[in-house]
Order: structure tokens, then C-alpha cells, then sequence
């Protein structure tokens, strides 16, 4: 299983949790169970969204592996001026 | 090791100052910007503009301006074909008014004519019939109940019940116990500050030329940082194929952010589809101020708790965005950079974006960031002062570091906050001694930075010279970055590689410049492309040779045998296997393809010297010094005009630009001349050092340098103005009249 942080504002849509487990072990795989579990998550991932895996922010990169290891983050997507 | 990431080398050409390879065309006027481009036929657009800050438009009568001689087409938003969806709509929504005009100086209808004078006076002849609505045009009362509505039904998911219903985002980041941290502070400070929408500024105003041909197909040549992005809106507006449609970016004179979108591209285009002409419109300046995007204002509230000795224990901050018309998603990197520069136990940034009669936000550099990270490094100042510590020690105490979880969630690799901060206490400029009225301020900076989708080719010329293509208008110097990128990898000299910005028919997709990503994300494609060339320029080698290719390794612009082993040769020069090309094989081309990850942050220190003239509040900036981490300085001449030119824009932002409504919810300073940005004899010089930690996601090492610089002078500048004058402003810009109203209040 791999921990993702939620931002605050997404919590009411992880019955409160800070941090989800969910199986997967992409990026993809990530996005796709957290829609499947947290359904109120899907228009945010539709939206668009960022991971930050270990440190590294990454915009929609599907084949970036997970490991139960990693830290994993839910960002917004990344815009710049 | 991946190729992608960094590895220590010593380098030949990556550090130098070349000349740059666009300087000469644009002194001498060669150079094509967006309204330099001329067809055979060409007709001249111009757009119809709503006095109104909020109206319905109840009837457009274009008929008398459709029967005027020298008249070829009227059209308006029905024209369009109906086809733009979500965020595209509201783009399409922004070039030309679909029902209700929601800003002043929205675009209501269009006219292409045989010249400008006949297009100016046919919109004359356009009869609107407007219905006034209220409006509303400050964050400060779109948050409240009961505020006039800007638009229904754009009332974001979670924002909280006390907000209006202009109110389109919400989003908070953070962790810890703030109710626990504040509890062990000694000095806890609780403030809030306004900033104004500020333009980026650019000095070429947006320009197209649009030929629309009887096939469906078109063309499109106008100034952008991204013609790929410009083409896929414009064919999802005009209902085309993408690759119907050919996108050609002219030279840019400045963007920052400012033309990441689109404001006249589908409109030139639907004239065009309408006259059988192709169809240039250039905006006024007037225009640029009133219909191109600003920056978002904003109203931010931060508390934060601090111990005796400067260890900050809690940190809290609301921040309110206004970005116009249309939703935006500006308030999320706004509230996840607002403590980014700290380590911090227990820390939250709450942020609501608001609707208002305004033109839609566009981008400008490391957008959302300047406005918050200038509230919090205001308090951290003020918190530093009331305990009597030294402000950048309190920042070194707190400063994210190698581990730091962040506040907006993930942990940091390698950042190089903590040795800006050193460099900064130990430069001379930190410690010189300050006469009256002048004060001194430092303030840090952040910005993500990020890569994108990046296409390169890279072709060896029969000569043995390379022309690489690339897909991103140059904007910082890219052209120069990427050319020497090339040369290192290639060990060839400089001045045998050209680089140009292709079209979109010529290149895949590649995102827009911005994000500070172009020389890394191109930077690392141009690098693999190189390496692939060279590893086909091997093969070549090893064939005529007949041997192994894994026995050939490429030296300084040759081909060797990479031992004793692989056999006795001397060495084939590029010249020799590009000249042979045709008959080894054909022509050689590397490439690469990429959604380019691990751009790396970055980080920037600022210190500020002003002197304040107490009779008028005239402030002057007597010296300036920015910090900044570039990762790899590419080409150090071009990093150090990035920096100097994000901390110009950011003392004009402190000082004196700002957007002025009136009581009528119009703008009344849509000028140069009553918005009032630094020119050369307005600044000190502004010195740069430029730290080198390098970024592990890049083969050199490089991070973005472009958006972080404006970051820092808005704090740096209102530091050192409270130090100067005794008071804190609470407000930018900090002009003239308000700088005197607040050394009178004082007392």
C-alpha cells in the first residue's frame, strides 16, 4: 500500500484523512485507485493534479513507479508566469 | 545512472558569455515581432470594447457597419462556432463577450476592413444596447454576502459558507498543531496586507496576422510564449483539426507570464474565415491595460508565532485572490509557497480565489507567489525587529532545508536556501552603514519551477554544422542556452550550432514558456538529442572502420576508438562523418521527446536599500543585491538579466504600478504615463550573485531562474520602507502619497 498526503481542503472528500493508503504503483495507478476509493476526489483529478514523489514534483508522468517506500503527494497542478 | 540525472563534470562551454544570437537582428531592426508579419490582401482588425463594467448586452445592430464601404466583416461571440468547452469557453468567453460584458474594455464585436480608419469608424456604427448591472471590483467586497454577482453558477466546491458566491476556490496546505505551536510562542504578530493588480508589462503589445484559407486550413503568426498552446485553443474555438491549423511565434518583445494565453487569435481568425482575408489586429496600448491579463490583488491575513530566540512555532496565513472575470487557479501556488521558505512544526495557508469586473488574470512570474510570500517575510521582519534579532539570522534558523518538509507537503532534495542566506550576511552590501531616512530590508523568495511536455531535433548539417530545433518562443535567451548545451555535449564550438524556434507544423507539441522550464526542459532534450546524434555519429564511425559501434566513444567533436582493443584509427572529425552521411547511411538527426519531471525549486535572497524623501514620500532604491540559486548557470550574462529583471519588475510592483478603478468600476489609468513602471534612471544597478547547487533532475545540474526573482523585492522593499520611515505599511504600492500619508500618521 502506498501513503498519499491530501492538501486540506480535499480532506472532506478522505472521510478527514490527511493520509490515504491505496494500492498502486504508479502514478496512474495512484490517480486511478484514489478516484475509485474517493469518489469526491474525481473532479479535482479531472481538474488536474501533480504528485510529488519523493520530493520531485511530477505534472502527468503515468509510468513513474510508487513503492510502498515512497512519499507521495497530491498537489495542485503546476502553472508559471 | 540515467542520463536525466545530474552528474559532476567539468565543462568547456557551459559557463561562458557568448554573444547572443538574436542581438544583432533586434538592434537593427530585422527582427519580426507580431506586427511585422504582411500578406498580400491583408485586412486590418479591430474589436468594439464595452465602457461598462458589468452589462448584459441586450442587441448588437452591426448592419450599418457591415454596409460601410471598405467594410469585409462584422462578427460577434454568435459567430463563433460553438464548439469551446470549460476552461476554453471562458477563453473564448474573454476574447469576445458572450451575452454580458463583464469587465470594462471587454470585447464586444469585431470589424475587419481595408484599413484602420475605416475598421475605427465602423465600430462606431456598431449600436450595443446594454443593460447596466452592478459591479463589483475589489477582493476586499467580492468576498462579502450579498456582493454583486459576477457570474452564476461558479461557486467553488468547499468554499466556506461565510464567502459570497464569487468566491470560485478554496484550498488549504499544511501541518502540524497551530494551536500547540502558538501556545510556546513568546511574540506572536498578526497583520494583514493588500496588494494591487499590477501588469506584466511587456513592451510589444499582442499582435497577430490570421489567414484563414478557403481549404479550412490556416495560419497563424503572432507574439506568444506559446504557439503550440495558441494553435490547440484556437482550434478547439474555431472547431478545427489541430493540425489544420499552423502556428508561427514571431520575436517577443516581453511576455512574463502576459502571453501564455489567448486575447485576439480566435477573433482574427473568425474575421478572416468571414472576409476571405487574412486579417492582422494589433492591440493599443490601451487595450494591453484593459483587456490582457494583470496580475491577480490580493488581501492576506498571516499570524505567526516566534520564541525569544527566533524559532518560529506556528505560522498561519487566509490569502484572498481577485484574478477578474473567470475562475483561475492562481490562489493554489499563491497559499503553497506562502511558507515555503521555512521549516516549520505546525503551519497552514488557507486561500480563496474571488470573481470580480476585472479582464482575467494571466500569469506573471512564479504567479500567485510575490503576493503571499510578501505578507509572511513582512511579519517575519516585524517579529525579528520587536525581538531584536538579526532578520537574516531568524531566517537561517527557520530556513527549509535538505529534509524540511515543506509546507505545501513534499519533502526537499537538495535547495539552497540556508548558503543564499550566508551569502547574504557575508556580503558587503548587508553590513554597509545607512545615512537618514534610509532603511534596509531582505526578504526570501521560492518558486517551483517545472518542465512540461518538450520536443527537440537536432540535425548534422552536411558541413558538420548543427541546426537544432526547438518548439518554445525565447523569451530569457533560450536560443543562446540551448545552442550551448548542444556545442558541450557535441564538443564543437559555439558558433557551428544554430538554434531556431520552429512552428507547429514543424515540431511536436511542446508547452508553453513558462514555469521557468525552457532551459531545463529543453536544456535536457537538446542534451539527449545531442547524445543521440552522437551515439548515431559512433555507429557511423564504427562501419567504416568496421568495427564494434560499442568500441567508438565521442571525444571533443570526434570519433576514437575507445582503446587499443577497438583498433589503430585516427580519429574521424564530425565534419568528416557528416560529409559522409549520404553514403553511411543518411542524414543524422538526434531527437528527443519528453514530459520533462524534476525541475527542481529554487530559491532567492533579496536585500534593499531605499532612502525616503519625509517631505514628499519619494522613495528612492539606492542599492539592490539578488541571491539566487541557479542550479547551473548556463550562460551566466542571461541568468544574471533574469535576475536583475524579476527584482525591477518587483520594485515597480512595491512602489508604484497598481490598477486604479473608479466609482464606475472602469479603469482609469490604462497608460504608461499614469501607470508608472521603473525605467532605467529610476535604479541603482542591480547586483547579482548567482549560487550553483545543483539540481539532481538535470544532467548539469540546472534550475529555472526566471520567475523567482520577482518573488523577494516586494518584502525586501516594504522591509526596508518601515525601517526607513518607523512605521509598517500594511499596502503596496507603497507611492508617493501613500508613503506621506503614512509618516504623517505616524505622528
Amino acid at each position: 500500500m502506498v501513503k498519499v498526503t491530501v492538501w486540506g481542503s480535499l480532506r472532506s472528500f478522505t472521510d478527514g484523512q490527511a493520509v490515504v493508503e491505496v494500492q498502486a504503483d504508479t502514478f496512474k495507478s495512484v490517480l486511478d485507485a484514489l478516484a475509485k476509493d474517493y469518489p469526491g476526489l474525481i473532479p479535482q483529478i479531472e481538474a488536474g493534479v501533480s504528485l510529488a514523489i519523493d520530493g520531485r514534483i511530477y505534472k502527468d508522468s503515468w509510468f513513474t513507479p510508487v513503492t510502498p517506500d515512497s512519499e507521495v503527494v497530491l498537489m495542485p497542478l503546476m502553472q508559471g508566469g | 545512472m540515467a542520463f536525466d540525472e545530474y552528474q559532476k563534470r567539468d565543462f568547456k562551454v557551459i559557463g561562458t558569455t557568448p554573444l547572443r544570437p538574436d542581438g544583432i537582428d533586434k538592434v537593427t531592426g530585422r527582427a519580426q515581432y507580431g506586427a511585422d508579419y504582411y500578406l498580400p490582401g491583408m485586412l486590418v482588425g479591430k474589436m468594439l470594447r464595452s465602457p461598462y463594467a458589468h452589462a448584459k448586452i441586450k442587441s448588437i445592430d452591426t448592419s450599418a457597419a457591415r454596409a460601410m464601404q471598405g467594410v469585409k466583416a462584422v462578427v460577434t461571440a454568435d459567430d463563433f462556432p460553438g464548439t469551446a468547452t470549460g476552461e476554453t469557453l471562458d477563453v473564448q468567453d474573454h476574447c469576445l463577450a458572450r451575452g454580458t460584458a463583464l469587465y470594462d474594455g471587454h470585447a464586444v464585436a469585431a470589424v475587419a476592413a481595408i484599413d484602420a480608419e475605416t475598421a475605427r469608424q465602423a465600430l462606431k456604427l456598431i449600436k450595443v444596447d446594454y443593460e447596466v448591472l452592478p459591479h463589483v471590483t475589489s477582493i476586499e467586497d467580492a468576498v462579502k454576502p450579498g456582493a454583486p454577482l459576477v457570474q452564476e453558477g461558479r461557486r467553488g466546491r468547499k468554499v466556506p459558507k461565510q464567502f459570497s458566491d464569487n468566491c470560485t476556490g478554496w484550498c488549504e496546505f499544511g501541518h502540524g498543531d497551530l494551536e500547540a505551536g502558538f501556545a510556546k510562542a513568546d511574540k506572536i504578530i498578526e497583520r494583514t496586507f493588500k496588494t494591487s493588480s499590477t501588469h506584466q508589462g511587456y513592451i510589444e503589445p499582442h499582435a497577430c496576422l490570421a489567414s484563414m484559407g478557403s481549404d479550412g486550413r490556416a495560419d497563424v503568426w503572432c507574439c506568444t510564449q506559446g504557439h503550440f498552446h495558441v494553435r490547440n485553443l484556437c482550434a478547439q474555438i474555431m472547431d478545427m483539426d489541430q493540425s489544420a491549423l499552423r502556428v508561427t511565434a514571431s520575436e517577443i518583445g516581453g511576455g512574463f507570464g502576459g502571453k501564455t494565453t489567448v486575447f485576439i487569435e480566435p477573433v482574427a481568425l473568425l474575421l478572416s474565415l468571414k472576409a476571405g482575408h487574412p486579417v492582422k489586429v494589433v492591440m493599443s496600448r490601451d487595450e494591453v491595460f484593459k483587456a490582457s491579463g494583470p496580475t491577480v490583488a490580493s488581501m492576506t491575513d498571516v499570524k505567526i508565532g516566534m520564541t525569544k530566540d527566533g524559532r518560529i512555532t506556528a505560522a498561519d496565513a487566509l490569502i484572498r485572490y481577485e484574478g477578474g472575470a473567470w475562475p483561475n487557479l492562481t490562489i493554489f501556488p499563491g497559499a503553497q509557497s506562502a511558507f515555503a521558505c521555512y521549516d516549520l512544526e505546525a503551519v497552514r495557508a488557507q486561500g480563496l480565489n474571488a470573481l470580480t469586473n476585472r479582464p482575467l488574470q494571466a500569469a506573471y512570474r512564479a504567479p500567485g507567489a510575490p503576493q503571499s510570500i510578501y505578507a509572511v517575510e513582512a511579519v517575519v521582519d516585524e517579529l525579528a525587529l520587536e525581538l531584536g534579532l538579526d532578520p537574516i539570522d531568524v531566517r537561517l534558523k527557520n530556513a527549509a532545508k535538505k529534509g524540511t518538509k515543506s509546507s505545501y507537503g513534499p519533502t526537499y532534495d537538495d535547495i539552497g536556501l540556508v548558503q543564499l542566506l550566508e551569502a547574504a550576511k557575508a556580503h558587503p552590501h548587508y553590513s554597509a552603514p545607512l545615512g537618514p531616512n534610509q532603511g534596509r530590508g531582505i526578504s526570501s523568495g521560492f518558486w517551483f519551477n517545472f518542465g512540461g511536455e518538450t520536443c527537440v531535433s537536432l540535425a548534422l548539417d552536411f558541413d558538420g554544422s548543427i541546426t537544432l530545433v526547438e518548439g518554445n518562443p525565447d523569451i530569457g535567451g533560450s536560443r543562446a542556452s540551448m545552442s550551448m548545451m548542444a556545442a558541450e555535449e557535441l564538443g564543437i564550438p559555439y558558433e557551428k550550432v544554430r538554434t531556431i524556434v520552429a512552428d507547429t507544423a514543424s515540431l511536436g507539441h511542446n508547452e508553453v514558456t513558462h514555469g521557468s522550464r525552457v532551459t531545463f526542459a529543453v536544456g535536457l532534450a537538446t542534451i539527449k538529442a545531442a547524445r543521440a546524434a552522437k551515439t548515431e555519429m559512433c555507429r557511423r564511425a564504427a562501419k567504416i572502420w568496421g568495427i564494434d559501434e560499442d568500441a567508438v566513444v565521442w571525444e571533443d567533436g570526434f570519433a576514437k576508438p575507445a582503446g587499443p582493443n577497438a583498433g589503430e584509427y585516427e580519429p574521424m572529425s564530425i565534419e568528416k562523418i557528416a560529409k559522409d552521411s549520404p553514403r553511411t547511411g543518411g542524414p543524422i538527426v538526434g531527437h528527443h521527446e519528453v514530459t520533462a519531471e524534476g525541475a527542481g525549486v529554487s530559491f532567492g535572497v533579496h536585500i534593499c536599500d531605499l532612502e525616503v524623501d519625509p517631505e514628499t514620500g519619494f522613495t528612492k532604491i539606492l542599492r539592490y543585491t539578488v541571491l539566487q540559486d541557479a542550479g547551473k548557470a548556463i550562460h551566466p550574462q542571461y541568468v544574471e538579466g533574469q535576475l536583475q529583471g524579476g527584482a525591477v519588475q518587483g520594485i515597480g510592483w512595491a512602489l508604484n504600478e497598481e490598477y486604479i478603478y473608479g466609482e464606475d468600476g472602469r479603469l482609469q489609468n490604462a497608460g504608461f504615463l499614469d501607470y508608472r513602471i521603473p525605467v532605467a534612471s529610476d535604479l541603482p544597478k542591480i547586483d547579482t550573485v548567482i549560487l550553483e547547487i545543483p539540481n539532481p533532475g538535470h544532467p548539469y545540474g540546472v534550475r529555472g531562474v526566471g520567475e523567482t526573482g520577482i518573488v523577494p523585492p516586494l518584502a525586501a522593499i516594504s522591509n526596508a520602507m518601515s525601517h526607513a520611515i518607523g512605521v509598517r505599511m500594511q499596502e503596496l504600492p507603497m507611492s508617493p502619497p501613500k508613503v506621506l500619508k503614512a509618516i504623517k500618521n505616524k505622528g
